[in-house]
């Protein structure tokens, strides 16, 4: 029977051949992505700044303008209207989110200000229903942002001293730097498209965070094994066998991912796509960062060869328990 | 060589039926939520043809546990409410006036006349007239603190006393102020559960967050201000002495005073003294009931404590008047015709038969203890959690299949193998999810479809690790043996750190974001699981009865 291979049997590519020039683009794609993030900034939902969103339904085709008209004179400062457009919605269906800014001068959440737009609404719109309502107060998206930011960094320091302690330094330091890597460009990402970055979001940057990882320790762990193997060879050979010999399997396990993220994207409705297009993302990015970020920083960083001699790093004495 | 004990055998055998098992009432969700709900029912003392019937409708011998849906999932308010636990300081620190007014006033001969001094909330300023023995009135005022009852501050006051020139100043302890907070936040969180019971809702979850806070969420309610007006509602009732009666709402009371507006007479205000004689916290029962003229009205009764303060209080000023406050108003201020001592009494004003019934609901709940102030609200439409659930219904199948084929594809027999365990690994997540009474968000959701897709990973890395070791031509059994031995360390370390930001996204995250770490969580418990164990068990198992001489992954 044929199998289908998505990646050939017995590749022996050179992916340091180039070093500059993978290290050059992330370097850039890096630099572009802080610049989005500092210039335009992020879209950040109510999670993260207060304020409150409205999710309306309506049989009627939306007029945007209307819906302007009735809320304006509520003198709610920012105000946006976007109507959403999905595929899984019925033919008849007009959703749009409204947004409106934290209001001035107040910590909690305004029961009135939403009584009062629900009915301006009402008004323009009489057969409008408001599917969803949400309201978060400046005090708690303040808080929010904090945590999300510790839940982050926390998971990267975590991760360090996971791997610092199962292998060496160096490639805690490489996998590190593969996962800021992903980081950056999934935030520069979002920043550049401007989609809504909510708490979801935060979960899938911690997602990606695993995954990127998952696929980094894959080929770190080939490349101990086959730094034991031949201890002859020199590192950057290692580091292209281990790679040769893992990628048949990083290909299939970002595939299956990728499989079954894109169906969830394409039909699992508009309030989760930002979320499931964070992850796609991730997930790219992850299996490049794996093979090209990480790898190449433990060749730069080099590595201890000679295992018969007792380490005093501290780092491997847990290594090897069950290899 | 390729063996694997019987009773490794049986034992992952019956894991795997048992989650399938624990999983099964999930694929027939409402009608096993009927039935759990006539279940509590009757457990809660009701009866019925009905309910008995719903009750029988699953058999009792399978398990019914179900995954809760989450917010997002079936629609409902949730509500983030932060106690104003400073509130309560005031009425603390007012209610020790009378006593100290009394203690101060017995020794009128040696420190003089007494004053109570405007002074904020949280503090009260007493001036004498005698200077000179402001030391030895601190004295006596300190003699009333009480040692707070908490573990950590158990050797402090609950009240701390100075001494600013001629006037005395009494505040709360730090540590009867955390003492209080404590005491309030959990008061709040009992009254709030009382209430959300008392209209009778679904699996609510309310809960203490940090400090001060307090997270509610119920399912199935139309909207987070309807939420809002259940536990929002006070109802303080509080009896005080009247000092004086006017028609100007912008008169000072005086020092130790408040003034309140009457319920029904339009621009009457009262001044009462601000510390009460009782307070509602004292009532053990109040139902709606009709006064002499067959107006209605709501009876009440105290509790010991509260009776003996009330008797005492109207034996002592038979014909001065008090006032019944509910909320800042009075709603009467009758004068007191005689000693009442039986600890119970009627409200009368113009209440509507509704207004008494919900009036003696609200003072048998009792009063929150606090002001509530909402940081986060949300209310999701049940028709936009129905839409999510097809969504994700949908996504997950269209998930799964295109998983499935591509594996078989990939890997031939192998593939289904990995294919079989796939369909175990979500069974298992749901049976797992069911076991812990999980709540299931659709960022859970995307949680598992991820799991679909991430499960494979270990198959693959032992399968292509196999495909390795046949290249050095050991023997199919060999390289069986050896694929799943040298895989096993890329594993552990691969979903070992996978579930380290796991659980990292739970301990920190909240709502939904929970619901997401839980199911990748599991999902990554279950998928190993499989892989090393049940996929090994089938190809171990193929191979015994098969005993190919050459294999191809």
């Amino acid at each position: 029977m044929r199998r289908l291979r998505l990646v050939p049997q017995d590749t022996k590519w050179d992916f340091f051949s180039r070093p500059a020039l993978w290290l050059g683009i992330s370097g850039a794609l890096m630099v572009a992505a802080m610049v989005s993030f500092f210039i335009q900034g992020l879209n950040f939902g109510i999670d993260f700044r207060g304020g409150t969103t409205i999710r309306t339904d309506s049989a009627q085709e939306v007029v945007v303008s209307d819906y302007r008209a009735a809320i304006d004179p509520l003198g709610l400062g920012d105000v946006t209207i976007t109507e959403v457009f999905d595929p899984t919605f019925d033919e008849d269906q007009h959703v749009t989110m409204i947004r409106i800014q934290a209001q001035e001068g107040s910590e909690s959440v305004s029961a009135d200000l939403i009584r009062d737009v629900e009915a301006a609404l009402k008004t323009v719109v009489p057969d409008i229903s408001f599917v969803s309502v949400e309201s978060v107060g400046p005090k708690v998206s303040g808080e929010l942002i904090k945590t999300a930011a510790i839940a982050v960094l926390l998971a990267i320091g975590a991760v360090l001293i996971y791997i610092w302690l199962r292998f060496e330094w160096q490639f805690a330091l490489g996998a590190v730097a593969a996962l800021i890597h992903d980081v950056v460009l999934t935030i520069g990402v979002f920043s550049e498209l401007q989609i809504r970055f909510d708490l979801a979001i935060i979960a899938a940057l911690l997602t990606i965070v695993g995954y990127s990882l998952n696929d980094t320790v894959v080929v770190f762990d080939r490349v101990r094994e086959n730094l034991r193997k031949y201890k002859k060879l020199d590192l950057k050979e290692v580091l292209n066998l281990s790679i040769n010999e893992t990628l048949s399997r990083t290909v299939m396990t970002s595939v299956t991912t990728l499989l079954a993220l894109i169906s969830l994207f394409v039909l699992g409705g508009d309030v989760i796509r930002g979320f499931v297009f964070a992850m796609i993302w991730g997930v790219i990015v992850g299996t490049y960062s794996s093979v090209f970020i990480a790898s190449a920083v433990l060749l730069k960083l080099g590595v201890k060869r000679d295992w018969s001699k007792p380490s005093n790093t501290g780092g491997n004495q847990f290594a090897n328990i069950d290899a | 060589m390729l063996q694997i004990d019987l009773w490794k055998r049986v034992l992952i055998w019956a894991v795997c039926a048992l989650g399938l098992l624990l999983a099964m009432p999930n694929a027939f969700y409402q009608k096993v939520e009927v039935r759990n709900d006539a279940v509590a029912a009757i457990e809660m003392g009701q009866s019925g043809n009905e309910l008995e019937e719903q009750a029988a409708s699953w058999p009792s011998f399978l398990p019914s546990g179900l995954v809760n849906l989450g917010l997002d999932l079936r629609g409902g308010a949730h509500l983030l409410a932060e106690v104003q636990v400073a509130d309560v300081y005031e009425a603390r620190i007012k209610s020790l006036w009378p006593e100290i007014r009394d203690l101060l006033r017995q020794e009128r001969a040696t420190i003089g006349t007494i004053r109570l001094q405007p002074s904020p909330a949280d503090e009260l300023r007493v001036k004498i007239s005698e200077p000179a023995q402001i030391q030895q009135a601190a004295t006596l005022v300190r003699g009333l603190a009480r040692p707070v009852t908490s573990l950590s501050g158990a050797l402090q006051n609950d009240i701390d006393v100075a001494t600013e020139g001629d006037t005395i100043v009494v505040q709360l302890s730090e540590a009867e102020k955390l003492a209080t907070d404590e005491r309030t936040v959990q008061q709040a969180l009992e009254i709030i559960r009382r209430r959300i019971d008392e209209v009778g809702t679904r699996e609510p979850t309310i809960q203490r967050q940090g400090s001060d806070r307090i997270l509610i969420q119920v399912p199935g309610i139309g909207s987070a201000a309807e939420l809002k007006d259940i536990i929002g509602t006070t109802a303080q009732l509080t009896f005080h002495p009247v000092v004086g009666r006017g028609s100007d709402a912008e008169q000072s009371p005086g020092a130790g005073n408040d003034i309140f507006p009457s319920l029904d007479e339009e621009g009457v205000y009262y001044i009462v003294e601000s510390a009460p004689v009782v307070t509602g916290e004292e009532l053990v029962d109040a139902q709606p009931s009709f006064d002499q003229n067959g107006q209605p009205a709501v009876s009440f009764r105290f509790n010991p404590t509260g009776a003996r303060k009330f008797g005492d209080y109207t034996a002592e000023n038979i014909g001065s008047p008090f006032a019944i406050v509910l909320d800042n108003e009075v709603v009467s201020a009758p004068v007191i015709q005689a000693h009442i001592s039986g600890g119970s009494g009627i409200i009368t004003g113009r209440f509507s038969v509704e207004e008494t019934t919900n009036l003696a609901v609200l003072l048998r709940a009792g009063a929150l203890p606090a002001g509530l102030t909402f940081l986060e609200e949300r209310t999701i439409g049940p028709e936009l959690g129905q839409d999510s659930i097809d969504a994700g219904r949908i996504a997950c199948i269209v998930a799964f299949g295109a998983v499935l084929v591509f594996m078989f594809l990939s890997y031939g027999m192998f593939g289904l193998f990995a294919n079989i365990a796939l369909i175990l690994n979500v069974g298992l997540i749901f049976g797992l999810l069911s076991m812990i009474g999980g709540t299931l968000t659709l960022p859970g959701i995307a949680g598992i479809v991820l799991t679909i897709g991430m499960a494979v990973d270990a198959n693959v890395l032992v399968f292509e690790r196999i495909r390795e070791e046949l290249k050095t031509s050991k023997g199919p059994a060999r390289a069986i043996d050896l694929g799943y031995e040298k895989a096993l360390s890329a594993i552990l370390d691969a979903n070992i750190t996978t579930f380290i930001t796991a659980v990292i996204l739970f301990a920190v995250g909240s709502g939904p974001v929970r619901g997401f770490a839980i199911t990748l969580g599991l999902g990554i418990l279950t998928s190993v699981f499989t892989a090393i164990f049940v996929t090994r068990l089938m190809i171990v198992m193929w191979f015994e009865r098969r005993r190919p001489k050459t294999i191809e992954v």
